[in-house]
């Protein structure tokens, strides 16, 4: 008998969540009790027949009722640690917040308290606190840690009971007659199921993470501002509750440098790949072919932190003596070298989708335009690339959404300020610069400056997932035509 | 990939015939091959894929103003042969063509002759129907673009028209011209690409089963068209209905594993053949 | 061609075959353009493929090496153990400074500059003393005798031994001083300077000071989160695979999980970075800068590759072994987990390998959640405070000392090997065990 993957799947997932929280002893005992209730059904399984000779009066193997009896004692008791760990936090710091005196909470902007919280938390756990430590502040800190003990022996003790009384319930219900073996398999596939569910699970999370934090940012400044501003200038917000007022969050900046490097990648990316795919798929021999293709493929496979480097320390200073040999004055950071390398990172990308939908083409077509004395480039010029063109441009969606959210490259080699301007000589700086600089760096959690980020976030996550739906439902009825 | 699947397939149909073609004696075809001033005249004619060799040492002319069917098992190679006759076999990788091919006189297998020209001279159409997805009238029009065998504007319609027309297509589209000919039924789109073929005015056609994959009315359709046809072009048919090539073709060509057994005039191949093998075909006892 | 009698078509215009035969040098021309406008495509391909390599590897395998200094090291026993004791705790404490310092004023007796002493001690690295001290932890008996040891040095003096800094240019602009040149020079003619192979590289944490620098800790930070992201990403994609391609039933929810899992496929990383920083940190209270926490948002990066690789490789197995182990009345897990499992196995694993190098290379979605800290420590487990080896690549190559740009290079030839490795693993599995059916 194979252990189910998926039940192995469950435990695993417990145990990064409890190892988190050590409470590693815990998650070993439930493995243990598992193991131990494996062994019990088994067995009573095997005696309840009469020894293991008989065993074929069984509706189910006996391994199948150990395993019954496993999922049992693990599952219930495991769910319930997980919530108990992910959750514990905030209702122990809710409690907290209850018994602290009024007088303490008074007047507090949202990101003081935010401070007091992680003051009393730090000095809890031993850590440097921020403020002094008064008496108060003590007491409250020493409530937290109470409570957190509390919960951790309540924990044992569910935890503990869950397990052993399913394990004793299984126990009981073990007859020759049990289906195990059927409400082992309906237990697999719930736990499939839910493995399923975690896709929409992710997106929902990435939803509603952007959302709320837009939506609080968006009460600070408005939506208007935001996306038909001028200035980007987020470092002058420093002081959190003078911000509203200052007008410093205007993303047009942003969106144009964004806009003018992805414009110069895709100039590198899509002659490049889409020339080259025709070329090895409708010119090349084998041989070159299949030399060519995984080598141009390994371009695919380097990290974006490669490129980044390779951008900041190689192709940016040769513009800029380029530039200056040419008597132009490029900037140290200059979007064209971003861009030219973010080029150079989506060639395998444009060229192996453009490679697929051209193989797509059915040779018949091909045979028609041979058939009547085209010459090979006047086939593929006039029949296969206009065939191809919507699954090709489909692709080119995907990349240009790749382009937009590329962070690396634009991270290590554009530049941080925000100038409004196409040229790509200059320094412009991108939607995802500054996510990442916005968010790097200790930062409280409420100020304009984080939250502003998950806007950009929000219109990053909102404006690729268009291209990508797009791209996805053009490629897919491409696909559909020639099947 | 779906190029090489078909380049595959369409090699591993010729191979099961050469497999069997090596294990058996040359055999000398029955019946006379000429004609009194052909079109085109093949002699000794091979073709090897790779090692292994799908056609032997055929000897056939093809007249002028006249159908010739070509018959015989699947895998016999007369799909094969067809395509040499215009060098589309030049696309499949490893096939290698040997003996003599001639147009009017003139070897097609001459390296200083070009594919190009010769298949606007030698067109062809396919078993099934394969219309670019491009509208009617760019369909027709594909050929004379290329080429440039037009002027204006005003004599590329005339051109689409009057192909149209000899495909017997022209009523049925003339008000949808640009609308996409991947719409058509079956028949009009084997009839649209006849109309493409004709466009750039060549002197023989090939049709490789045009008719396999249709059903029988379009069929007929086709037929009457070939038979129409037959006044401006000589047309080569490939087909594997012998009802087929005794009501369209004068005459008739028998393969058999790679070998051309039997050729001569329709009615007396059907009537009264002399090679054993053409016999047990034609009264149905294998193929 | 030789036409007997030339054709004229009806409506006078020339005949066709001799449009055409004109035509075609013009198109042949053009036919030629076409082509090798597509081979210069693939050759600006391949040059950016060495170009890059190239590049990286020039720039970085001088990091391999480290350049050394011989010193004879006077281990006086009243400095480093005065009571004669020989406790652990009284040489751990000794001050090795003051005997490197003492080793060079006498090889050097001429210079008796306090600020002239101060720049000589400077060829060698910060990061000596500790390894005389280790050298004296392992070898007690020696004390009280001179021994020649092999210290580190400086960064800008290896920068200088490996070339990097031109001895030309005016002294006002070289990092290095002309009378440091003089030392050098002369410990160089004594046999006493020399490359050796750069250990501290691969064993040390990270530091300010490159020539101390090392990557052990971003590789054990990144073999935590990989490990993680493995074990959690693994089950979960292989599980949901084998529902959405075998059980699922048609609807609108396993429709709308098929869109999701191609369109998460598409989500720029940083964004997962967004959601890792708002739910395991923000709503979790996980622990920032942890494996644990990025592996967690590796893993929902890396499921939509694994299911659909997964999938892939469900859908090649051919339904007459479903029907045959149904025939003979296997239930459908069973099916499932003894045969079309079994020979889905290679394809998924394929899979996961090059989700798994996704997951290595990956940077952006870090930074979000923290594991950009500065921490020279080595971490121990998944909620030790870590850095990954891309992380790493990216916070050395911000920083401005030339010794850290061989080193960035040096880190970046370390991942591409692991990456290459991971992929061929991934070919060679696929090779291995490809079946045609």
């Amino acid at each position: 008998m194979r252990l189910p993957m998926p039940a192995l799947g469950i435990g695993l997932l417990a145990l990064i969540l409890t190892m988190a929280m050590s409470s590693w002893l815990l998650f070993l005992s439930v493995l243990l009790i598992m193991a131990l209730a494996y062994q019990l059904g088994r067995r009573r399984a095997i005696a309840q027949v009469g020894g293991p000779t008989k065993i074929k009066r069984l509706h189910s193997l006996p391994a199948y009722h150990g395993l019954y009896a496993a999922l049992w004692a693990g599952i219930p008791a495991l769910f319930v640690m997980g919530l108990w760990i992910g959750f514990q936090d905030q209702v122990i710091i809710a409690q907290v917040i209850d018994a602290l005196s009024p007088t303490q909470i008074e007047g507090l902007s949202p990101g003081q308290f935010n401070l007091l919280i992680s003051d009393i938390r730090n000095l809890a756990t031993g850590n440097i606190v921020s403020a002094q430590v008064t008496s108060e502040l003590q007491a409250a800190a020493d409530h937290y840690n109470r409570l957190r003990a509390l919960s951790r022996i309540a924990m044992w003790v569910v935890v503990l009971a869950l397990a052993l009384g399913a394990t004793l319930m299984v126990w009981l219900q073990i007859h020759p007659s049990l289906r195990a073996r059927n409400r082992v398999e309906s237990i697999t596939l719930a736990i499939m199921i839910v493995f399923s569910s975690i896709a929409i699970l992710t997106t929902l999370g990435i939803v509603l993470s952007v959302v709320f934090e837009s939506i609080r940012f968006f009460k600070l400044i408005s939506p208007l501002e935001f996306f038909f501003g001028l200035t980007w200038s987020p470092q002058i917000a420093l002081r959190a509750d003078q911000v509203g007022a200052s007008g410093a969050f205007g993303a047009v900046p942003l969106f144009v440098g964004t806009l003018v490097i992805s414009v110069i990648a895709m100039l590198v990316a899509v002659p490049i790949g889409l020339l080259s795919a025709i070329y090895l798929s409708e010119y090349a021999s084998r041989r070159v072919r299949a030399v060519a293709k995984p080598l141009l493929e390994v371009l695919a496979g380097i990290p974006t932190v490669v490129y980044g480097f390779f951008a900041a320390l190689t192709v940016a200073p040769f513009i800029r003596s380029l530039g200056a040999w040419l008597g132009l004055d490029v900037a140290s950071e200059s979007a064209l070298a971003a861009g030219l390398v973010m080029g150079i990172m989506i060639i395998p990308f444009v060229s192996s989708l453009s490679d697929d939908v051209i193989n797509a083409v059915p040779q018949a077509m091909r045979d028609g335009s041979y058939a009547l004395g085209a010459t090979q480039s006047e086939t593929i010029r006039r029949v296969i690339i206009p065939a191809a063109l919507p699954g090709i441009i489909g692709g080119i969606l995907l990349a240009v959404s790749r382009a937009i959210g590329e962070t690396m490259i634009v991270v290590m080699a554009a530049g941080l300020s925000a100038n409004l301007s196409i040229n790509p000589l200059e320094s412009l700086t991108t939607v995802t610069v500054q996510i990442v600089t916005l968010l790097t760096g200790d930062q409280e959690f409420d100020s304009p400056k984080t939250l502003a980020a998950f806007a950009l976030g929000l219109t990053l996550f909102v404006v690729t997932l268009a291209l990508n739906v797009v791209a996805l439902s053009i490629v897919r009825k491409y696909r559909e035509q020639y099947e | 990939m779906n190029t090489m699947v078909e380049t595959m397939n369409r090699v591993t149909d010729a191979l099961s015939a050469v497999e069997l073609a090596q294990e058996r004696a040359f055999c000398q075809t029955v019946g006379d091959f000429t004609v009194p001033n052909p079109r085109m005249t093949c002699r000794d004619v091979e073709v090897w894929y790779g090692p292994k060799q799908a056609i032997r040492r055929v000897n056939l002319d093809i007249g002028r103003n006249e159908v010739l069917s070509m018959i015989g098992p699947s895998g016999c190679g007369k799909s094969t042969f067809l395509r040499c006759l215009n060098r589309m076999n030049d696309t499949i990788p490893g096939c290698r063509v040997t003996g003599s091919i001639k147009l009017d006189g003139q070897d097609i297998y001459d390296k200083k002759l070009d594919p190009v020209l010769l298949r606007a001279r030698v067109g062809m159409v396919f078993q099934k129907p394969n219309p670019f997805p491009k509208s009617i009238y760019e369909n027709v029009a594909y050929g004379p673009r290329i080429h440039g065998l037009t002027n204006s504007k005003a004599e590329l319609d005339e051109l689409v028209e009057t192909s149209l027309r000899k495909a017997g297509l022209w009523d049925e589209v003339k008000d949808r011209l640009d609308q996409p000919g991947t719409g058509l039924s079956g028949g009009q789109q084997q009839r649209l690409c006849i109309a493409r073929t004709i466009a750039v005015a060549p002197d023989v056609i090939l049709m490789d089963e045009p008719c396999s994959a249709l059903d029988p009315i379009a069929t007929a359709i086709i037929e009457e068209l070939i038979d129409e046809l037959r006044a401006n072009y000589s047309i080569v048919i490939v087909t594997h209905s012998m009802q087929q090539a005794a009501r369209v073709s004068q005459r008739t060509a028998y393969f058999h594993l790679g070998d051309l057994i039997e050729v001569g005039e329709t009615n007396q191949i059907f009537t009264n053949p002399q090679h054993k093998l053409t016999e047990d075909y034609i009264t149905g006892r294998f193929g | 061609m030789n036409k007997p009698a030339p054709q004229i078509t009806p409506t006078g215009r020339p005949n066709p075959v001799d449009i055409v035969r004109a035509s075609l040098k013009r198109r042949y021309a053009r036919e030629r353009r076409f082509r090798w406008l597509g081979a210069t495509a693939v050759l600006i391909g391949l040059l950016c493929v060495v170009l890059l390599f190239a590049d990286i590897i020039l720039k970085g395998y001088t990091a391999f090496q480290q350049t050394y200094i011989r010193l004879p090291i006077a281990l006086e026993a009243e400095s480093i153990d005065p009571e004669g004791t020989g406790a652990r705790a009284a040489i751990e404490d000794a001050d090795y400074l003051a005997l490197i310092r003492n080793a060079l004023f006498e090889l050097f007796p001429e210079v008796r500059d306090r600020q002239e002493r101060r720049l000589l001690t400077s060829i060698v690295s910060v990061g000596a003393p500790n390894l005389v001290r280790e050298y004296v932890l392992a070898h007690p008996d020696r004390i009280g005798t001179t021994q020649e040891i092999w210290v580190p040095a400086t960064a800008d003096i290896d920068m200088l031994m490996k070339g990097h800094i031109n001895r030309d240019l005016p002294e006002a602009e070289r990092r290095v001083k002309d009378q440091t040149l003089g030392w050098i020079d002369r410990l160089a003619a004594e046999g006493r300077i020399a490359k050796r192979f750069n250990t501290p590289f691969f064993v040390n944490g990270t530091s300010r000071e490159p020539e101390l620098a090392g990557i052990a800790g971003a590789l054990m930070g990144s073999f935590y989160t990989l490990l993680l992201t493995l074990i959690l990403s693994f089950p979960i994609g292989v599980g949901a695979a084998i529902y959405l391609e075998e059980f699922a039933p048609r609807n609108r929810w396993t429709d709308l999980i098929e869109i999701n899992i191609n369109n998460l496929a598409a989500v720029p990383s940083i964004v997962f970075g967004l959601l890792g920083l708002a739910v395991f940190i923000g709503f979790f209270g996980m622990p920032r800068s942890t494996p644990l926490v990025g592996a967690l948002v590796l893993t929902l990066m890396t499921l939509p590759t694994i299911i659909i690789a997964s999938r892939a490789a469900l859908k090649s197995v051919p339904p007459s072994i479903r029907e045959a182990a149904l025939g003979v009345g296997a239930s459908s897990l069973q099916t499932q987990f003894h045969h079309v499992l079994p020979l889905a196995m290679p394809g998924m694993l394929t899979g996961t390998i090059i989700g798994m190098a996704q997951a290595l290379g990956e940077t952006a979605p870090l930074l979000m959640i923290g594991m950009i800290a500065f921490i020279v420590d080595i971490p121990q487990g998944f909620t030790d405070m870590a850095t990954v080896l891309p992380v790493q690549i990216y916070l050395w190559a911000d920083s401005p000392e030339r010794g850290f740009v061989e080193r960035t290079s040096a880190a970046i030839m370390v991942l591409l090997a692991f990456l290459f490795a991971m992929n061929l693993a991934a070919v060679l599995l696929r090779r291995r065990f490809e079946r045609r059916w």
